[in-house]
């Protein structure tokens, strides 16, 4: 009856768009991008970088699922280091300066390339429905494209209103225009609908840095990956630079605070609390003398030096002064102010777990337009919202993330149970199952998952099934291998001399026992590769906890089986505040357990509407 | 959400009742009984009459707003002539009224509860401050019930959490100006948790001696006027008393108030090798009671007796019969009352001496969750003896912890973590 020219719909080439895509033509789905201008897909927006902690996950993770955000990343990275690598392997986070240049070229390729995948020049207007069902959108010239699935990934365009000082332009992202337009059509669907803010930087002229006179941070010496299928830098390797504010630059932004859009009053959004403006570091820590910067390079070729810790609202010819008054700066220009940028957000609470938004089948939104901030998030939702909405189109169960499996889960479930106050960042510390959610695990425990779905190329299928083989025989081996407290303290390891027999994957579990520690024991052993060793060690070092944190898990799990009814009347449930009332109805829950995640919601209130499901199904019974 | 009411006081004659009334239908319910209710938290005299306008009493009303009332909900509380026929009329007339329904046992305190008027600590104590029947049980009730234990949980939460903040700040906030090694402060932080996690699990066993009552076991040969001292303390023939010895077979308890602690003393048989299968199951129990009581009583007639239980410490010896034997000894009779007073006064002292060293905890609940969480924490600390190396294991340990005292109260999550991470650190490089 219908004809679609499409599955699904994208709209937006940044990072949330770009897995968005790619991900929903990996799964079969016929797929449009449509973007402004083809030079704005994959546009670091912000700072050239890629991944960090909890940041470095989602990378890894998307990567695990075939998503493109890791390999264009390795390929455009100029300089890698591995946050955390003295510290265990569940905080550690690989991380990378990227060539801005290349990373769009990467990234453009790897659209253009995708089989299933078009990519089309223009502006969405307005979205085409049919009976409150999304049936396509209209593009400027008011033509039409079809099909049963449009993914939003608008960014910071719904309103955005860019500020230099006391100038303020409507404004996406520099030279790019808002979407208002379409911002009236998403009115109309009644979404809460919140502001936020974010900041950059003036950007620097490295020809005009004396970089003499500064700090060098070069990357790692053996440069870690962001795809399990990488090996090594593509790109030149290059160092940043560091360097300090100090009092002088403090009391040039102490006195011209007025004149920022932050404090002159000209912005209500809220701004994250991890990446403060300038202005809001002096004011809020008005005891710290300096501040640190990182002088990051935004590209090989590319003179543009992006200073990492300095975003601010100021007008430019005081930017100009507290630049200069920095130490390597003095004579430093300045090739485009720092701006902060305004924009709404859709409170993500009106979402699925699938990111679809509840009360317009069809319709996804992933990225900055669910009140997140980063690449490495958007890209992360654009995943799960590409993966769904071609299961949407063209059939098949949602594909949903567990926060007991993914970093990707806990964030879905972040968003859609708690919603946001300040821009979402991902935290290391936001994963309650940290310790088994490594970036080095990663494709074991999401690989297995695209495969079946579909979203995996047979390439990475077959090198990760190779991968597990070898690391499955290597376990089998070490669990067949016993040895006494004697043959252990031999090789010079701190053991309790307790006679009791230890199989060698438990003993991997100690803390100065290394892969080396068995092979001196059991010189077969060498055989295994260094990869395999380093994986089933980090493994080995959290075994203990996992067993533990399985129990965790399994309460979870169990509460994640107790579905609520979309109809549950809370009304209806005695003894529930009204508080707590007001917020169930707003999140509406899909399980008991999303449900105890929401704030405030306490172990009594729980009970209660748990016993009311019970209630209702036992009447249905009768 | 519907509204509930209840006698509030004791069934049966009084002087005065009170019913009692929780809901969002409070007030208008009230006002079809009372025509018009007196200013929130006012007392005002008003007739109470039935739905068909015949009068049932006269009462005085008081009504809290909602937020400010013991249940957080709009509540009125009518104060009544204590007859039966009253109140049950009274009762029928609230019954009568649609949205209206007999409370169940426990609802207004859980309603409290919901709306968060009480925590769950608060919630125990105003259980064990309607059971209080003695002075020191009353204070420890009431202790509890006006939030100490929240109040004390609350500052080791605190304390924890700054903990947390600092090791999760090394962990996500690696590449900005936090400081590297943040052991030192840790360190304090739970030292200072720990030694009071420590002295509250410790007193528990006091407090739940508090609630339950000391035991204290009479304990000596057979024949030795164990029961007459028994009967004595009571005031009553609460044991049979004979001349033949291994009358007493079972253990006899006698509960009473000593200086406002509860007392339960333990009557046993008398200690001695025998045949008789039912005086030797007898004597089996009165060694077990005896050696869990808090505090035992030993008599003994003309020399003490190698009994196969042997007096601790602070235990108590006395010679009995004290009438027949003239004070060369401290001595006690059954049968004339004296030393009675000097007994009773040194067994309170004992008591009372113990009971300073009662928590804040109460419970077994609340020592098992202490102590998971001081396990958790020296864990925790002997990790961070190596340095900064396994953080993330510590900072699991310390979550454990957390979320053991977080069920002594309510919760905490990773958003609490994050605020004293940003309100303590610039971070943003």
């Amino acid at each position: 009856m219908k004809h679609w020219d499409f599955d699904v719909i994208v709209v937006g080439g940044g990072h949330a768009g770009a897995d968005a895509a790619h991900a929903a033509a990996r799964m079969g789905a016929r797929t449009v991008l449509i973007t402004l201008s083809k030079s704005g897909i994959g546009v670091m927006s912000c700072n050239p970088a890629i991944g960090g902690l909890g940041k470095g996950h989602l990378v890894r993770e998307i990567d695990a699922l075939d998503g493109v955000m890791g390999r264009v990343a390795d390929q455009a990275g100029i300089q890698f280091r591995l946050l955390n690598r003295r510290k265990g392997p569940a905080v550690q986070g690989p991380r990378a300066q990227a060539d801005r240049k290349i990373y769009q070229q990467a990234m453009l390729k790897e659209i253009s390339t995708q089989q299933n995948l078009q990519v089309i020049e223009g502006e969405v207007t307005d979205l085409l429905m049919n009976n409150g069902v999304i049936s396509g959108i209209y593009l400027s010239d008011r033509s039409e494209i079809r099909a049963p699935s449009v993914i939003l990934t608008t960014g910071t365009f719904l309103r955005g209103i860019i500020h230099i000082g006391d100038a303020s332009t409507p404004g996406g992202r520099m030279g790019d225009k808002p979407s208002v337009k379409l911002a009236e059509r998403l009115d109309s669907f009644d979404l809460a609908l919140g502001r936020l803010k974010t900041g950059t930087p003036p950007r620097l002229d490295g020809r005009t840095i004396n970089w003499d006179v500064l700090e060098s941070q070069p990357g790692d010496d053996d440069p870690v990956m962001f795809s399990f299928l990488s090996r090594k830098p593509a790109a030149r390797q290059v160092s940043c630079g560091i360097t300090h504010t100090n009092e002088q630059t403090h009391e040039i932004i102490r006195e011209n605070l007025g004149k920022s859009a932050m404090y002159g009053g000209q912005i209500d959004g809220v701004g994250p609390r991890y990446c403060p403006s300038i202005e809001d570091k002096i004011v809020r820590f008005a005891d710290k003398t300096s501040h640190q910067i990182f002088l990051e390079p935004e590209g090989l070729d590319d003179h543009t030096i992006y200073p990492n810790g300095i975003s601010t609202s100021l007008p430019q010819s005081v930017q100009e002064e507290y630049v200069r008054s920095i130490i390597g700066l003095e004579d430093t220009k300045i090739l485009q102010p720092g701006y902060a940028i305004e924009y709404d957000y859709v409170d993500p609470r009106a979402l699925t777990a699938s990111l679809e938004v509840k009360n317009v089948p069809g319709l996804f939104f992933a990225g900055q337009i669910n009140g997140t901030t980063g690449y490495e998030e958007a890209a992360a939702q654009g995943l799960v919202a590409g993966l769904n909405a071609a299961r949407n189109a063209v059939g098949g169960e949602n594909i949903l993330f567990s926060r007991a499996e993914s970093y990707i889960g806990v964030m879905i479930d972040d968003l859609i149970t708690r919603g946001v106050s300040e821009p979402y960042r991902m935290f290391t510390s936001r994963a309650e199952f940290r310790l088994s959610l490594r970036a080095d695990n990663a494709d074991q425990r999401l690989t297995p998952k695209g495969i079946e779905a579909g979203c995996v190329s047979g390439q990475r299928k077959n090198a990760f099934e190779r991968k597990q083989e070898a690391i499955n025989s290597t376990l089998k081996t070490l669990k067949s291998l016993v040895f006494t407290p004697k043959q252990v303290a031999a090789q010079g390891v701190k053991i309790n001399q307790d006679g009791k027999r230890r199989d060698g994957y438990a003993l991997l579990a100690f803390q100065d026992v290394e892969f080396e520690t068995l092979i001196a024991m059991h010189p077969d052993l060498a055989d295994v590769s260094r990869e395999t060793q380093q994986q089933i060690k980090r493994e080995a070092t959290y075994a203990h906890y996992v067993v533990r944190q399985n129990k965790d898990v399994a309460a979870m799990k169990r509460d994640e089986a107790q579905q609520i009814p979309a109809d549950f009347d809370y009304n209806a449930v005695n003894g529930l505040s009204n508080e707590l009332q007001t917020k169930l109805q707003t999140v509406r829950p899909v399980t008991l357990g999303q449900a105890g995640r929401i704030d405030g919601m306490t172990p009594a209130a729980l009970t209660l509407v748990l016993a009311k499901i019970k209630q209702a199904t036992n009447k249905k019974r009768a | 959400m519907s509204t509930i009411f209840a006698l509030a006081t004791a069934l049966g004659k009084s002087g005065v009742a009170v019913i009692r009334l929780s809901g969002p239908q409070a007030f208008t319910a009230a006002k079809m009984l009372l025509g018009s209710l007196p200013e929130t938290r006012v007392a005002g005299l008003r007739e109470v009459r039935d739905l068909n306008g015949s009068l049932l009493d006269q009462a005085l009303v008081l009504s809290f707003a909602k937020g400010h009332s013991f249940t957080g909900e709009e509540v009125v509380e009518l104060h009544l002539h204590g007859g039966p026929a009253t109140i049950k009329a009274v009762l029928k007339t609230l019954g009568d009224i649609g949205g209206l329904r007999l409370a169940e046992p426990g609802e207004f305190t859980r309603r409290a509860l919901e709306n968060g008027c009480l925590d769950l600590a608060q919630i125990e104590g105003l259980s064990d401050l309607l059971e209080a029947e003695t002075e020191a049980q009353r204070k420890q009730a009431l202790r509890v019930f006006t939030g100490a234990l929240g109040e004390k949980v609350l500052v080791w939460r605190q304390q924890l959490i700054r903990a947390a903040a600092l090791l999760e700040a090394t962990i996500d906030f690696v590449d900005e100006d936090v400081p590297v090694d943040v052991t030192p402060e840790v360190y304090t932080l739970l030292d200072s948790v720990m030694t009071t996690l420590s002295q509250e699990a410790a007193g528990v066993k006091i407090s739940e001696r508090i609630r339950d009552g000391f035991e204290v076991a009479i304990v000596g040969a057979p024949n030795v006027g164990k029961s007459s001292l028994l009967n004595r303390l009571a005031g009553r023939d609460a044991a049979i008393t004979s001349e033949i010895a291994g009358t007493t077979r079972d253990v006899i308890e006698v509960r009473m108030d000593l200086n406002g602690l509860p007392v339960t003393f333990l009557d046993t048989a008398g200690l001695r090798e025998t045949d008789d299968v039912i005086e030797g199951i007898g004597i089996e129990r009165a060694l077990e009671r005896a050696k869990a009581a808090d505090l035992r009583v030993f008599l003994y007639e003309d020399a003490p007796l190698a009994l196969p239980i042997k007096p601790e410490k602070s235990d108590i010896v006395l010679r009995s019969k004290g009438d027949l034997y003239d004070g060369d000894a401290d001595s006690v009779s059954g049968k004339t009352g004296a030393g009675l007073t000097e007994l009773t006064e040194k067994i309170g002292r004992i008591l009372e001496s113990r009971a300073i060293g009662a928590s804040t905890a109460i419970r077994e609940r609340h020592r098992t969750a202490i102590l998971q969480a001081v396990n958790a924490l020296e864990t925790a600390k002997a990790l961070l003896d190596n340095g900064m190396i396994q953080t993330e294991l510590a900072a699991e340990e310390l979550r454990t912890a957390i979320r053991a005292l977080d069920s002594l109260v309510g919760r905490v999550d990773v958003e609490h973590i994050l605020d004293e991470i940003f309100a303590s650190f610039c971070l943003g490089k």
